[in-house]
């Protein structure tokens, strides 16, 4: 149900992908399922809006690109990103921090990182680990489409486990909705 | 001497007593029957200076229930200790329907102590015992005449003899303890039988009582372990890629129902303990979660958003399609059967948050039972009178309870840090 956005980023950033000449034979199958799916559900909510402008973002993470050779040797910086409720989209602000991710670990094909999946705290426990682990997957194929290898990734979802900070607000629950690259 | 030696186990006992209070639950009735039958339940003679008070646990155990409302003490103008003494008049003027009175006595080995039960309208003894107590278990005895004066008046049998499995948690993000603990059902006696700085989730309890399986992350990733709770001993019974999660028994004993993500999304598969060899239950694009095993151990309860958000279903172990149960609301997750496999207890989300509910199989009507709103892991008593379930108090995880009809709760803080996770644990005697 919530994935019709990243559908339509996912194969945004595929054509640029192929554009740029990276392989990536799995990508294309995940761009499809995500369609299939994406159209027997009804969104609920508003994230879905801002979808349109993926395009022009992925283009500015492409410029980002060529200005990287340097900075690719070190692990990017900013190594959390941020989820809507009940979501595993990638949203637009937090592209370029996964291309950073992208970048440095094709740089790096030694790299290894742990993509941790976690939610807030609304929900059932082994539900919200199912959510946490498809918020990870899904940067998971958002690396692989940028052409990771899939051996340098690997995902471990904590569901609600280990909160950010503790909280029962919308601020607390926003700061625990997260996908974390460890090294 | 022999007072030398009664000074040394009494302070034995202070210690254990000191000591195993540091994280036990206590207590709260949040919310009484208005149908719960009054009952007295008289000081037992002799138990002074005894290292329980034991008429107290009883009249804890039967208000606890739901069933009864026990009368104070202040308001007992006697104290009778056995059935000849009792004046049913007296009785009978505050009110009182039962009357528990009894004895305790300090013997060589332990205690023994004498109860019976009355009725005060029909002015009859309905049952009596002498139980006999080894070592320093007054507690365990008088869960046990709990139980014996429950199923008397009610027929339904008592489980306050019974065990809780609870996961605590402390601090937040990478900085975190988890234990896993057993308590007797009244919160009390609670015992460390794991403890990591890495998450544990998801306890189910063995059909005999004598096992745990659970989740644990301390390897970096989730791993299903059974572990025997008396000696402490333990095997990984999995540690797929992915989820390894949401463990529940067979009625036998002999598998366990299980969520494993490694072929992609999470999916159920039953494991067979003894060869480890799986089978999968199920195969779609959707998350599927949460399994329970119907007490016929012919069904599976389980969670699956494959109609858009998590919903019940149920599949028939002898083949068909799973089919859906619920249709109120649209997130119905975690689900467990009523002992006799007609009612199953879940999490709802309604308009006012997530809460505890019931829906019996035989119609698709689904009855709210909790008055908190941010509720978790239900998990039914072995007589199905009562659920427990994790839930939040002044931004603390805390330990609650509802009875199946939704007319009486109570809750059990902790002194420190979130408590969740509850699982109810099988008859045990």
């Amino acid at each position: 149900m919530q994935l019709k956005p990243l559908a339509r980023s996912l194969v945004a950033v595929l054509s640029i992908v192929v554009i740029a000449g990276c392989s990536s034979t799995g990508g294309t199958q995940d761009g499809d399922s995500y369609g299939s799916q994406d159209g027997s559900t009804t969104g609920s909510s508003t994230a879905g809006t801002g979808t349109g402008s993926q395009y022009g973002s992925s283009t500015g993470s492409g410029s980002g690109s060529g200005s990287s050779q340097q900075a690719d040797s070190r692990i990017p910086e900013v190594r959390t990103i941020y989820f809507d409720y009940d979501r595993d989209t990638i949203k637009n602000e937090y592209e370029s921090v996964v291309m950073a991710h992208a970048r440095y670990l094709r740089a790096n094909p030694n790299a290894q990182v742990v993509l941790h999946g976690h939610t807030d705290e609304r929900g059932t426990r082994e539900y919200n680990m199912a959510l946490g682990e498809r918020r990870a997957d899904a940067v998971a194929r958002f690396l692989n489409i940028q052409g990771v290898s899939s051996s340098q990734m690997s995902v471990v979802s904590y569901g609600e486990e280990r909160p950010a900070v503790n909280g029962q607000d919308e601020s607390a629950y926003a700061q625990n909705r997260r996908v974390v690259f460890n090294y | 001497m022999q007072s030398l030696s009664k000074v040394w186990l009494f302070c034995a006992l202070l210690l254990i007593s000191s000591l195993a209070s540091a994280n036990n639950l206590t207590i709260e009735i949040t919310r009484g029957s208005d149908q719960a039958l009054p009952i007295g339940v008289v000081p037992f003679a002799g138990s002074n200076g005894m290292p329980e008070d034991i008429a107290q646990i009883v009249q804890d155990d039967l208000e606890r229930s739901g069933y009864f409302d026990p009368l104070a003490r202040s308001d007992m103008f006697e104290q009778p200790s056995q059935s000849e003494d009792v004046e049913f008049g007296t009785w009978r003027s505050l009110d009182v329907r039962y009357l528990v009175v009894g004895r305790a006595e300090q013997t060589e080995g332990g205690f023994e102590l004498q109860f019976e039960l009355m009725d005060i309208s029909g002015q009859r003894r309905m049952v009596g015992e002498t139980v006999t107590v080894r070592g320093n278990d007054l507690r365990g005895a008088a869960h046990y005449i709990s139980d014996q004066i429950f199923e008397e008046i009610t027929d339904i049998r008592g489980a306050f003899s019974t065990k809780i499995a609870y996961v605590t948690a402390q601090g937040v993000a990478d900085n975190m303890q988890f234990g896993l603990y057993v308590a007797d059902a009244d919160g009390r006696r609670s015992e460390q039988v794991l403890t990591s700085d890495q998450p544990i989730m998801s306890p189910a309890w063995s059909p005999d009582g004598g096992k745990l399986a659970y989740v644990s992350f301390e390897s970096g990733r989730p791993a299903i372990y059974i572990q025997n709770v008396a000696t402490g001993q333990r095997v990984q019974a999995t540690s797929f890629e992915g989820i390894n999660g949401a463990p529940t028994w067979s009625p036998d004993g002999r598998r366990i129902a299980m969520s494993l993500s490694k072929d992609g999304q999470p999916e159920i598969y039953i494991m067979d303990i003894g060869s480890r060899s799986l089978e999968r239950i199920t195969n779609n694009n959707s998350i599927d979660t949460e399994p329970a095993w119907a007490p016929d151990g012919q069904r599976l309860l389980f969670t699956s958003d494959r109609s858009g958000g998590p919903q019940l279903y149920q599949y028939s172990l002898n083949g068909g399609e799973a089919e859906r149960l619920t249709f109120t609301g649209n997130y119905n997750a975690r689900g467990r059967y009523s002992p006799d496999g007609e009612q199953v207890f879940l999490i709802h989300r309604s308009s006012r948050g997530y809460q505890v509910a019931r829906q019996d199989l035989s119609g698709d009507r689904l009855v709210i039972l909790s008055e908190t709103t941010r509720d978790e892991s239900p998990s039914v008593a072995p007589n199905g009178t009562m659920v427990i379930f994790a839930t939040q108090q002044g931004g603390n995880g805390v330990l609650s309870a509802v009875s199946a009809d939704g007319r009486s709760s109570f809750r059990l803080p902790s002194a420190q840090g979130d408590v969740r996770d509850p699982a109810w644990s099988p008859f045990l005697n």
